[in-house]
Formats: C-alpha cells, sequence, structure tokens
C-alpha cells in the first residue's frame, strides 16, 4: 500500500508542484531588492555614516579641542593636537580620523559638547590608498562645509530625544 | 582619645581634631572644597555640611570640633540636601564650560558636581564676571570668573609661603581674588597654589593647554635641584615631560613643591639641548656618530696619561650628577691612574679633608627640623638655596622654635628670627667664635642665650658657609655649638647628590687635586660631566682659563654651551629624567628612579657614555648591563647611616686678613643647574632678574653714584658692567654680586675682594 502511494506522487509529480508554488508566490509578490545604486534604502536622521567637522555661521569652527571625542573613542581612531590660538582660545592644530579604525560606533558625535564633530549620512566614498581614508582637519571641515544643511537638519530633528 | 560615630561606624579620635580629619581617618570621604589638612581652617565653601545628632542645622565638618559620644552623619538625607544645595549654589556662578577650562579632568568642582549637582541648571539669570589678571609667568589667573573663593591660595600665601601676595577683595558677590598693588606672585613656592586652587581659576602658565590630564604618563622620580629629594610625578606625553608635579611625602618635601622643581622641566625641551655627538676640527664643530667621538676622547685621554701622565688629567662633575655617573667617572679616572676627581665645584676650603670622620650630610632628618625649638642658620640663602626646607622651618618657627641667623646678607626669611648677626664674610668666622664662646659660658642673651635655653637644637649650615673660604672652621665652630648645647648640626648641602658623591668616593683621596686645585694648577686635559665651568665653578674666570689652557676638553653635556669655546668634544648626556639614576639627599636618603622619557636625539645616559669609555680605554670592571648593577657596585657592603657624620677634629684656626671691598656672592634660585638655567618661564620671574651690585647706602654715597647707576665691578683682570643698588641689610665693605650667571662669569671667586668703579 506504501509503495502504491509513492508511485503516483512520483507519477504525478506533486513534489514538483509543491516546489514551483512558492516560487510562483514570490514571482506575482512585490519586489524587495534594492537596486543600488541606481535606487537607495531611505536613511534615518541619526545615520552614522563620514565624519565632519561644523562651523558656525559666522565661519568660526566649532570644535574647541576639549578632546573628549579623542578619549571616548575605542578604536583609538582620532588624533588632536592643540595650541593656544593668538586670541587665547585652546583650537586644535591637528585633528585627524583614521577611517580604516574606526568602527562608526558614534561616540564621538555624543561626546561633543559643542556638536562639532559628526558624522553624516554619507556612506559612498572611497580611498585608492590607504592613506584616502585619513581624514584630516581639512578634509573633515570640507565635509561639514559642504553638507551643512543637511547636517543641521538632522540634529534638529534629534534634538528633542537628546 | 574620643569615642565618636561617624554613619554608624564607630571611631576613636583626638580630642581637638575635626569632625572632617576623623571621617578622613577612617576612610569616610566628606565633599569640602576649602578645608586642606595643610592650611588653616576658613569653612567658607560649606560643602562639608554633615548632620550632627541633636544639632538643629547641619554643620560644616571641617569647622566643627569632635565631641564624645558624638553622632554624625554624611550621607543622611538633611546631610545630602544640605550638600546637593551648596552645589548647586556653587554653580549659580561658575561657568559650565568644563570642556574649554584647563582643570577639567582633574577638577574638584567637577567631581563633585558629578556626585551633588543637578544634571540641568534652575539658574538662568547673568552670571558674575571676574577680569583676568597677569600674576606672573607661573601661575596664570586668566580665568578667574571659575573662583569659587574658598581662599585656598590666599591662605597658603600667608601661611606656608610666608608673604601674602593674593588676597580677596570686596564682599558678598563681588569678593575676588587678588594680588596687591605691584601685581605679581613672586613667591618661590607659588605653583602649590596651582595644586590647590580646586577649579581652574589658577592653573599653570607654561602647561596652559598643552595637554588633557588623562593624555599623561605619569612617572616617579625625584628632584635634582636641590638637596631635599623631592618626590617628582613627572607628567608625559609623546616622550616630552609636559609638567611635574609632588609626590606626597611627610618625610620630605609634605605635599608642596618649590617653583624651581615644579617648573625647571622646560630645561628639559630647550633648544640648546646637545643631541649628536660633536667634535671640533680646525675650529670647526663637526657632528660625528658615537664611535668615532668615543674613539676621539679615548685616543686623546690615553696620549695625555702616557706622555704627560694621568694625573695631568682632571675630573669635575656636577653636584646633581646621578651616584652612578659620580661613581663610574671615579672609578674610570682612578683606573687611568689620576685621582684628580671632584664634584665639589662652589667649595673654596677643602682643609677639612682628611679631618672628618664621614660624609658630611644635614646631621638629622628633615622631619627633625620641624621638631627643634632652637634653630641656628648659618651662611645660608635659605629661602632662595631651599626653599622647601625655608617652609618647614617658617612653620617651625610658627610653633614657638627660635630661629637664629649668621649670615652676610638680611634677605628676610619670610618668619620670625629671633637673634641675627649680619657680619662681611670675612668676620663669619670671629662671629661663630663668639657665639661659640658665650654658648660655652652659658650666656643668657643674644644668638647664645636662645640656643642655650632650647632642648632640641639644630645648627645648620647653609650654601654660603659651605662655600666659604674658612668652611672648616665654620664646621668646626657648629661643631662645637651643636656639642655645647647637645644639639645637632649639619650642612643642609647644596645639590641633589652632594652626599652620594661623598659616598662613592667621587672627590680625591689620596694625593689627588680637588676641584678648586686642578683650576689653579691646570691639567692638560679636563674631563666635564654636566659642568658648565664659567657658571658651576667657584671661581669662575680661573675655570675659562684652566679650560682654555687645556689641551683635551671632553665636556659630557645635555646642553651645548659655553664649552663649544675651549672643548673639543661635547657628548650629548640625559638629564636626569631620561636616564636612570640614584640621587642621595641630603638627610642621607637612597632614592633611585628610572628614567622618565627617552632620552631626546643621540643622547644617551651618562653611565652607558662611561661605560663605553672605560671600555675603551680598557679599564677593568667596566661591563656593566644595567644602572641598577653600577649601583649596586657603587652601595656594595656601604653602611650609610654610620657613613653619614659631620664630626671634624684637627681645624686649625687662622684669622684671614681681607682688604677693600669683599665680594657675597649668593647663586640666584633659578641659575643653580644647567636645567634651571634654561627653563623659561623661570627665567621671567623677578628671581631671575638680572644681578646686580647691591651695596650698603654708606658705600654707595663713598661711591658717589646714585642707585640705579652703572658701576663697573672687577675682579682680577675682568669686569663687569652692573646696575648698582642699595641694601642696607649688607654689613659695609661688601658688595653683594651673583654668581653663576652669565653676566657675572668673567668675574672671579665667589668669596675675596672685589672693586666698584662708576662706569
Amino acid at each position: 500500500m506504501k509503495n502504491l502511494i509513492n508511485f503516483f506522487k512520483r507519477f504525478l509529480m506533486l513534489e514538483l508542484f509543491q516546489g514551483l508554488s512558492v516560487t510562483g508566490k514570490y514571482f506575482f509578490a512585490r519586489h524587495i531588492t534594492v537596486e543600488y545604486p541606481e535606487e537607495k534604502t531611505p536613511q534615518g536622521s541619526r545615520f552614522r555614516g563620514l565624519h565632519a567637522q561644523r562651523r558656525y555661521p559666522n565661519g568660526e569652527e566649532r570644535c574647541i579641542a576639549c578632546k573628549l571625542c579623542e578619549a571616548v573613542c575605542p578604536a583609538l581612531a582620532i588624533k588632536i593636537e592643540v595650541a593656544e590660538r593668538e586670541d587665547g582660545s585652546r583650537r586644535t592644530t591637528q585633528y585627524d580620523i583614521d577611517l580604516t579604525k574606526c568602527i562608526f560606533c558614534g561616540f564621538c558625535e555624543e561626546s561633543c559638547p559643542v556638536d562639532a564633530i559628526v558624522e553624516t549620512r554619507i556612506f559612498e566614498y572611497h580611498g585608492e590608498n590607504r592613506g584616502d581614508l585619513y581624514y584630516t582637519k581639512d578634509r573633515l571641515l570640507a565635509v561639514g562645509d559642504a553638507n551643512e544643511a543637511q547636517i543641521a537638519l538632522d540634529r534638529a530633528a534629534d534634538a528633542k530625544y537628546r | 582619645m574620643i569615642n565618636i560615630e561617624i554613619d554608624g561606624k564607630k571611631i576613636q579620635t583626638e580630642s581637638g581634631s575635626t569632625v572632617i580629619e576623623a571621617a578622613h581617618q577612617a576612610g569616610i570621604a566628606i565633599p569640602h572644597f576649602c578645608y586642606h589638612k595643610k592650611l588653616s581652617i576658613a569653612a567658607n565653601c560649606r560643602m562639608c555640611l554633615v548632620q550632627v545628632e541633636k544639632a538643629p542645622k547641619p554643620l560644616p565638618a571641617c569647622a566643627t570640633p569632635v565631641n564624645e559620644g558624638m553622632k554624625v552623619f554624611t550621607h543622611s538625607e538633611q546631610a545630602v540636601k544640605a550638600q546637593k544645595g551648596v552645589m548647586e549654589f556653587l554653580l549659580v556662578n561658575h561657568p559650565l564650560d568644563c570642556p574649554i577650562c584647563d582643570q577639567g579632568g582633574e577638577c574638584m568642582l567637577q567631581d563633585m558636581s558629578v556626585g551633588y549637582g543637578n544634571g540641568h541648571s534652575r539658574y538662568h539669570e547673568e552670571k558674575r564676571m571676574v577680569l583676568s589678571k597677569d600674576i606672573g609667568p607661573l601661575v596664570s589667573a586668566e580665568e578667574m570668573s571659575r573662583c569659587i573663593n574658598c581662599t585656598r591660595c590666599v591662605r597658603f600665601g600667608a601661611e606656608i609661603g610666608g608673604q601674602m601676595e593674593l588676597g580677596q577683595a570686596f564682599r558678598g558677590e563681588h569678593a575676588e581674588i587678588m594680588s596687591f598693588v605691584s601685581g605679581t606672585v613672586d613667591s618661590e613656592l607659588s605653583g602649590n597654589m596651582i595644586d590647590l586652587c580646586p577649579v581652574g581659576a589658577l592653573t599653570s602658565k607654561p602647561f596652559r593647554y598643552k595637554a588633557r590630564s588623562w593624555e599623561l604618563s605619569r612617572r616617579r622620580s625625584v628632584s635634582a635641584h636641590d638637596s631635599l629629594g623631592s618626590g617628582l610625578a613627572v607628567h608625559t606625553k609623546d616622550n616630552r615631560v609636559l609638567r611635574v608635579l609632588p609626590i606626597e611625602n611627610d618625610a620630605i618635601n609634605e605635599c608642596w613643591l618649590s617653583d624651581r622643581d615644579r617648573f625647571a622641566y622646560e630645561g628639559l625641551s630647550s633648544e640648546q639641548r646637545l643631541t649628536k655627538p660633536m667634535i671640533k676640527q680646525g675650529g670647526q664643530w663637526l657632528e660625528v656618530d658615537w664611535q668615532a667621538a668615543l674613539e676621539f676622547c679615548a685616543n686623546g685621554l690615553r696620549q695625555i696619561a702616557g706622555g704627560a701622565g694621568a694625573e695631568q688629567i682632571g675630573a669635575l662633575v656636577t653636584g646633581n650628577s646621578t651616584l652612578e655617573e659620580m661613581y663610574l667617572l671615579q672609578k674610570l679616572m682612578r683606573g687611568m691612574g689620576s685621582d684628580n676627581v671632584d664634584f665639589r665645584l662652589r667649595q673654596s676650603d677643602f682643609s677639612a679633608d682628611g679631618k672628618m670622620q664621614g660624609a658630611p650630610w644635614l646631621g638629622m632628618s628633615i622631619a627633625d627640623i620641624s621638631k627643634a625649638d632652637r634653630i641656628l642658620i648659618v651662611g645660608s640663602f635659605l629661602r632662595k638655596d631651599h626653599p622647601l626646607l625655608a617652609a618647614r622651618i617658617r612653620s617651625a618657627a610658627k610653633h614657638g622654635a627660635q630661629v637664629s641667623v649668621i649670615h652676610s646678607t638680611d634677605d628676610d626669611l619670610l618668619m620670625k628670627v629671633a637673634n641675627k648677626t649680619i657680619v662681611a664674610p670675612g668676620a663669619l668666622v670671629d662671629a661663630m667664635t663668639q657665639v661659640a664662646k658665650s654658648v660655652a659660658s652659658k650666656q643668657a642673651d643674644g644668638i647664645a642665650g636662645s640656643l642655650v635655653s632650647g632642648e632640641r637644637v639644630a645648627v645648620l649650615l647653609g650654601n654660603f658657609a659651605q662655600q666659604h673660604p674658612q668652611a672648616a672652621q665654620l664646621q668646626a665652630l657648629a661643631q662645637q655649638i651643636a656639642e655645647a648645647t647637645s644639639g645637632k648640626f649639619g650642612f643642609i648641602g647644596e645639590s641633589a647628590n652632594s652626599v652620594g658623591g661623598y659616598l662613592v668616593n667621587a672627590i680625591p683621596a689620596g694625593n689627588g687635586l680637588n676641584a678648586a686645585a686642578m683650576l689653579a694648577t691646570p691639567r692638560k686635559a679636563y674631563v666635564l660631566l654636566n659642568v658648565e665651568p664659567e657658571l658651576d665653578c667657584a671661581d669662575a674666570q680661573q675655570a675659562i682659563a684652566a679650560m682654555q689652557a687645556a689641551d683635551l676638553v671632553i665636556a659630557m653635556s645635555a646642553y651645548k654651551h659655553g664649552a663649544t669655546e675651549y672643548a673639543d668634544v661635547l657628548l650629548p648626556i640625559a638629564p636626569f629624567t631620561e636616564t636612570s639614576g640614584t640621587f642621595v639627599s641630603s638627610e642621607g636618603r637612597v632614592q633611585s628612579f628610572n628614567g622618565s622619557v627617552k632620552p631626546l636625539g643621540e643622547a644617551r645616559p651618562a653611565w652607558k657614555v662611561l661605560r663605553v669609555l672605560g671600555n675603551l680605554l680598557k679599564v677593568e670592571g667596566f661591563d656593566y648591563e644595567t644602572s641598577q648593577a653600577v649601583r649596586d657596585e657603587a652601595m656594595q657592603g656601604l653602611d650609610v647611616a654610620a657613613k653619614l657624620n659631620n664630626a671634624v677634629s684637627g681645624i686649625e684656626f687662622k684669622t684671614a686678613a681681607v682688604n677693600g671691598l669683599q665680594r657675597v656672592a649668593d647663586v640666584p634660585i633659578y641659575a643653580t643647574d644647567a636645567i634651571v638655567r634654561r627653563a623659561v618661564s623661570l627665567q621671567a620671574t623677578t628671581d631671575a632678574a638680572q644681578p646686580k651690585a647691591w651695596l650698603h647706602s654708606t658705600e654707595l654715597s663713598k661711591l658717589g653714584v646714585q642707585s640705579g647707576a652703572q658701576v663697573k665691578v672687577a675682579q682680577g683682570q675682568d669686569s663687569a658692567l652692573l646696575e648698582v643698588a642699595v641694601d642696607d641689610g649688607l654689613p659695609e665693605g661688601v658688595v653683594r654680586v651673583a654668581a653663576g650667571h652669565p653676566m657675572t662669569a668673567m668675574l672671579g671667586a665667589m668669596f675675596g675682594t672685589i672693586t666698584v668703579e662708576r662706569a
């Protein structure tokens, strides 16, 4: 009897159609694959991408060289050198982030008392040499200058939770 | 003893102590700002409020004496509410910008506000603003708005420093700390105010914005600048010394540090640092490698030892070189067959050599000085030579000790001096003899009377007495006085390793020449270790002449200095922060330390240089692997305590006739050694001002010049142009001209006759 049932199952290819029904279901279902780079997923305001240094609207750089980000960085990716500026304020003479070390945890941004170092929504960047991913102060400020509008919007959106 | 209870813990404490002292004794923390164990009680910050049973209101723990059966609660609801309230009031006017502040990370207020402050401020009105002040090159008062008016700095100045240079002016919200009319804080202990300030109001000016406290590595070291042996915490970053703080030790420096110990580190990164071995060829200095430089030295020394004889080689070393360096230098010299080695460069009387029973030392422990009830200070610029010892004697004087002074200048010691005898250097022995006679006959007035009436007498011979041309006689007289009063006597000691030099025999033993003789009868070759002859020797003129006449001068130094004029080889060696070593302080405390940072450039620890030099010269027993091995060999079978002995016998008393004006030479506080001389901020202080020719006003009128005029001060064949100034504390017939300064380095002996003419 058992043999007979097995014979009909095989003869009518029942299991094959069962399997194909799964394929068929997804064939007509709504596609969820994002066709990167033509299409992109939406990003939240807390997205932690490429770092940027910000300035105040009057052009003054925000960073006060308190070194909290350097101290909190778990990957030791930040290197800061400090000197007194002519006006008597403490300012960085060197502010480097080694993105090959960075683990994008966002602690630097969280520790910053003046919102100077931030992580932007930018994640599409690359380097052809190792040194290309070593972001110096100038490069970080340039990223900030180019994206200040978006950065400010994101900080504003998140302000009430901070 | 009194029984009290703090937080349910039963504690026995001495009657008369305060609640906060009892709590700290039992390991219970009570938050506080204005209280400091070494300062008087102000009770003005109110942070230490605690609840006391049966007291209607919280009481300040720092100002509440303990009572039998007292029950104290430091963390009860009432206490914590009071503490939080006080914290909120303190933060009303304190700027909330810790990330900008230089004290951030090591701030008492920051730490306490984590425990007792709110996350958010309820205060939205305008904050008090206090203008910044310039109070000198060492202490920064840039951020006086941060001050919480605890008055620790004011109390330190008045109580420990001996002069109140900062005070609190105005009242209530307008109260602010400011200096008096003169404007600057000139105390030689001013740096301690930086440590005392619980907030970022007073910070270190040289260290300002250099680093954050958490970035620094802390290394233990020992001060190389005076004979006290103060413990240093050397803070380094990226192989550079960025600041120096005290290591607390009640037996030595308590919790203080003199400005010289604290700020001398700037000299370590001076631009004058020598970083490569150099050889002079054809009048030109060439940078060479170590091999070439050392072979040049070895060949030169071998030639002179083989030709003119080894006794034509002389070695001079400063008293702040490490024990290991001194030991290896004397071993090298004796290995070559020369006995000419000495570290007592500013001493001029060596007649006690061979008549002493051991190494001269303080004669007591530093802590003993606090217990003495009669102190006689002979020939010492105490405040400038030994700032922390001065502070200790000041506190002894405050607690009832009678301080007497025999000296040639009447500098203000900032303490109550019971008796003083100020005489010209030539009359110093007479003055001491008088005291010794009066003490023997138990006379009841003056210095002798004060000493006779005491129970614990201490007679201290300062640098001036040790450098005096009749130093041995002064020593013998001090011994007589100490014996007659059953007291102790000793030498304060000029430099960090003055005792160590004697222990390892860095002095001529047999028929070798001492430091003065080596320069008076010029040698053909000199080996200089850390020495700048024109600044470190008793007779600068003679030293320079000897150096210029020599065929070979090997200068081992951390700096490019005057030696470039006359030396043939410059070997870069490491200062004390870059080498391991040992200092023996004047009280005989043997303290070893490790290097805090790596040697700069190609500089090497001097013990390694001497080791290789020993190998090249084929002297036996130069196979050390570590400086510890050197120390172990040097200290082998050495009972330091037994070796320390000031007793002297068989000193001949003769009167030295001095004609004309006598020179009184002090070594200014910031000119004592090579590192200090290159510390930029110290050199900007008033204590480092250009030397003047100080005269009594009658001498000045004899000369017929006004104070402030230029005069020609001459000794031997050379002269210096100096500004003349009046000091009526000086005896007549003397002129005070500092030594150890480039402006007076062409003059002759630190003692003796000197002429002053109108320029």
